[in-house]
């Protein structure tokens, strides 16, 4: 087991190391670098321009520049923001707690919907209620998030106004109070719940598939002659067996929610890191648009090892390889 | 129900009475109401999307008129303007038949790469296999919209192929790993092993035997992929690093929503887009999980 762990670490360093290249080459390719700015100014003569680029390191080899470049980053130093003007850790650091929240929300919500609706239709498959969810995951399944999150944002936001239309909390309250908790939680609640919805078609049929598949077990044959109530039945013995593979998915879930923050924040003017992503590929702010696919690069490549460590733990066939 | 074996769609004739791939899935397809019904609408609705795209002039469509912004529906224009005065309908049309056929490249050109990488990794195994699944482990592990955004921003000329290419890049691995897995269990498989010993050379043996074999996952695989794509890029199109300008996606209406006044007050400008994609995906859908109980024997409806 610990072994497997241990190999699955490793494997993730080149893959650091490929996507931390990757990255580099991009920024590189980016227009524009850390003197672009003051470049245009006609009081600063081209030599001092060159003096300066000279100083700062940008004439050196790319190797030499990748080196400084991924120091920093491992002390946590990713530059500073050209619009900005603070370094882009603490321009990150204001969005990233809004993001982690929505994602939270995001994944609770889409585990209380798909726990009911996949054992349901498992329990009672081929009745109505197999068919509603069934039918509701075929709908939830060709239905792009944007649209139904735009659809979901244009009925509960500007025609009944039940929810805030953007941002992350009201300007009214002050911080650390009640009210501004649950003013946070008023803001994030639509679009956690309108991706939510979407996301959860995965896992609601992976749930039914298992449970049906376990219904005709021996085990299950074997607690019922053991006189074990049906209710019983299914909660003890049929969910804790199928549940397993669904919370193995919890890291390919977080990798996924980490592609769709950028659409739904967008969408809802969430001001979260994918918000930030995209208004600074706007402003062409190129320090901080590196700094967060690096970051969330990281993000995805943690969610897949959570995932396969996850996996191994419950079926140990997976370790062989 | 064993013997019914999934024939390509290639002209393999069949030696033995089993129906050919096409005619299951043919047979499938008229038991499945919603399937056949959806079938049916999408071809009428691309061929009239596509004619009427052919006839209009793209031109007049994009003239900026300043003296009809923010029309609602009338009779002279039936989805009324946008903020430029364009009429709405036209754009739908226009949108509707680049969104589709730039689909229909990415799903085929990641198809492709997918088909190639997935026979070759599957059949030879070994080092070719182990360096193939990398790659794709290593693809599928990094954050493809961002990439894909980032690569958009950075493409020195950005044009309609550069952007198929762009999102091919990250779009083919998860077929080449479907394609492998299958092409691994057919290897296996007594009839592969025979054309081996009859020294047929790998390629037609690939290419003759195994392809054949799994054409419906493919087919399957490739519907389902479409309408996937569709989605993908209209949302990139809306969030502004999709299509170029200068060819109008449904995405494009859509991202005019981004405006909260449009999006409360002038729904004729991106209701009518949204509801194309939402229609042209279900229907692909529909056809698409027909075609997959007509590949798996034991889902068939008899």
């Amino acid at each position: 087991m610990w072994k497997f762990i241990l190999r699955r670490f490793l494997v993730m360093i080149p893959q650091l190391f490929l996507l931390s290249l990757i990255v580099f080459a991009l920024a590189k390719q980016m227009p524009g670098d850390a003197l672009t700015g003051i470049s245009m100014d006609p009081r600063i003569s081209p030599e001092r321009i060159e003096e300066l680029r000279e100083k700062a390191g940008l004439n050196d080899p790319w190797y030499e520049q990748y080196g400084r470049w991924i120091s920093g980053i491992v002390h946590g130093d990713f530059g500073t923001s050209y619009t900005h003007k603070i370094p882009v850790s603490e321009v990150i650091a204001e969005r990233i707690w809004n993001t982690v929240f929505l994602a939270l929300i995001t994944l609770i919500l889409t585990y209380l919907l798909a726990i009911p609706m996949g054992v349901l239709s498992g329990r009672y498959n081929e009745t109505w209620i197999d068919k509603v969810v069934t039918g509701y995951n075929y709908l939830g399944f060709a239905t792009p998030i944007f649209i139904f999150a735009l659809i979901m944002l244009f009925v509960f936001g500007f025609s009944f106004e039940w929810f805030p239309t953007g941002g992350s909390v009201s300007s009214k309250v002050d911080a650390r109070t009640f009210a501004y908790y649950l003013s946070k939680f008023h803001h994030v609640i639509l679009p956690a719940f309108s991706t939510a919805l979407i996301t959860t078609v995965g896992t609601v049929q992976y749930l039914r598939n298992e449970i049906i598949d376990n219904k005709f077990k021996e085990y299950t044959r074997t607690a019922r002659s053991k006189g074990i109530p049906d209710n019983k039945v299914y909660t003890r013995h049929i969910l804790r067996n199928s549940l397993l593979p669904i919370a193995a998915f919890l890291g390919y879930e977080i990798t996924g929610l980490v592609g769709g923050t950028v659409i739904i924040e967008t969408i809802f003017s969430y001001p979260g890191v994918g918000q930030l992503f995209v208004s600074s590929i706007g402003l062409r702010d190129f320090s901080v648009v590196t700094a967060i696919v690096m970051m969330l690069g990281f993000a995805t490549l943690l969610g897949t090892l959570l995932s396969d460590i996850i996996l191994s733990m419950v079926d140990p066939r997976i370790r062989i390889e | 129900m064993l013997e019914i074996k999934v024939e390509s769609m290639t002209n393999v004739q069949p030696v033995e009475v089993s129906p050919s791939g096409f005619k299951i899935i043919w047979g499938e397809l008229k038991k499945d109401r919603l399937a056949l019904g959806s079938l049916y609408f999408l071809l009428i609705l691309l061929v009239s999307v596509y004619i009427a795209s052919f006839m209009m002039d793209q031109k007049a469509l994009a003239r900026v008129d300043i003296f009809s912004i923010y029309l609602p529906p009338s009779d002279t224009n039936l989805l009324g303007t946008d903020y430029a005065g364009r009429d709405v309908l036209g754009q739908l049309i226009f949108g509707t038949s680049n969104s589709f056929t730039i689909s229909l490249c990415i799903t085929s050109l990641t198809a492709f790469i997918g088909l190639c990488a997935g026979l070759i990794a599957g059949y030879f195994g070994g080092f070719v296999d182990h360096v193939i699944m990398r790659v794709i482990d290593f693809i599928m592990s990094l954050p493809s919209t961002m990439m894909i955004i980032v690569f958009v921003t950075v493409v020195p000329k950005f044009t309609v192929i550069n952007f198929i290419f762009i999102m091919s890049i990250f779009l083919w691995t998860g077929k080449a790993r479907l394609i492998r897995s299958k092409t691994l269990a057919e290897r296996e498989l007594e009839y592969v092993q025979a054309s081996q010993t009859l020294g047929t050379p790998h390629w037609k043996t690939i290419l003759s035997h195994i392809l054949p074999n799994i054409s419906s996952i493919i087919i399957v695989n490739f519907t389902l992929n479409l309408a996937g794509n569709i989605g993908l890029e209209t949302a990139l199109t809306f969030l502004g690093f999709g299509l170029p300008e200068s060819t109008p996606s449904l995405g494009t209406l859509i991202s005019y929503a981004s405006n909260p006044d449009v999006l409360e007050n002038k729904w004729w400008i991106w209701l009518p887009a949204a509801a194309m994609i939402l229609v042209l995906m279900l229907s692909i859908n529909f056809i698409g999980q027909a075609l997959k109980r007509a590949a798996d024997a034991r889902q068939r409806r008899g």
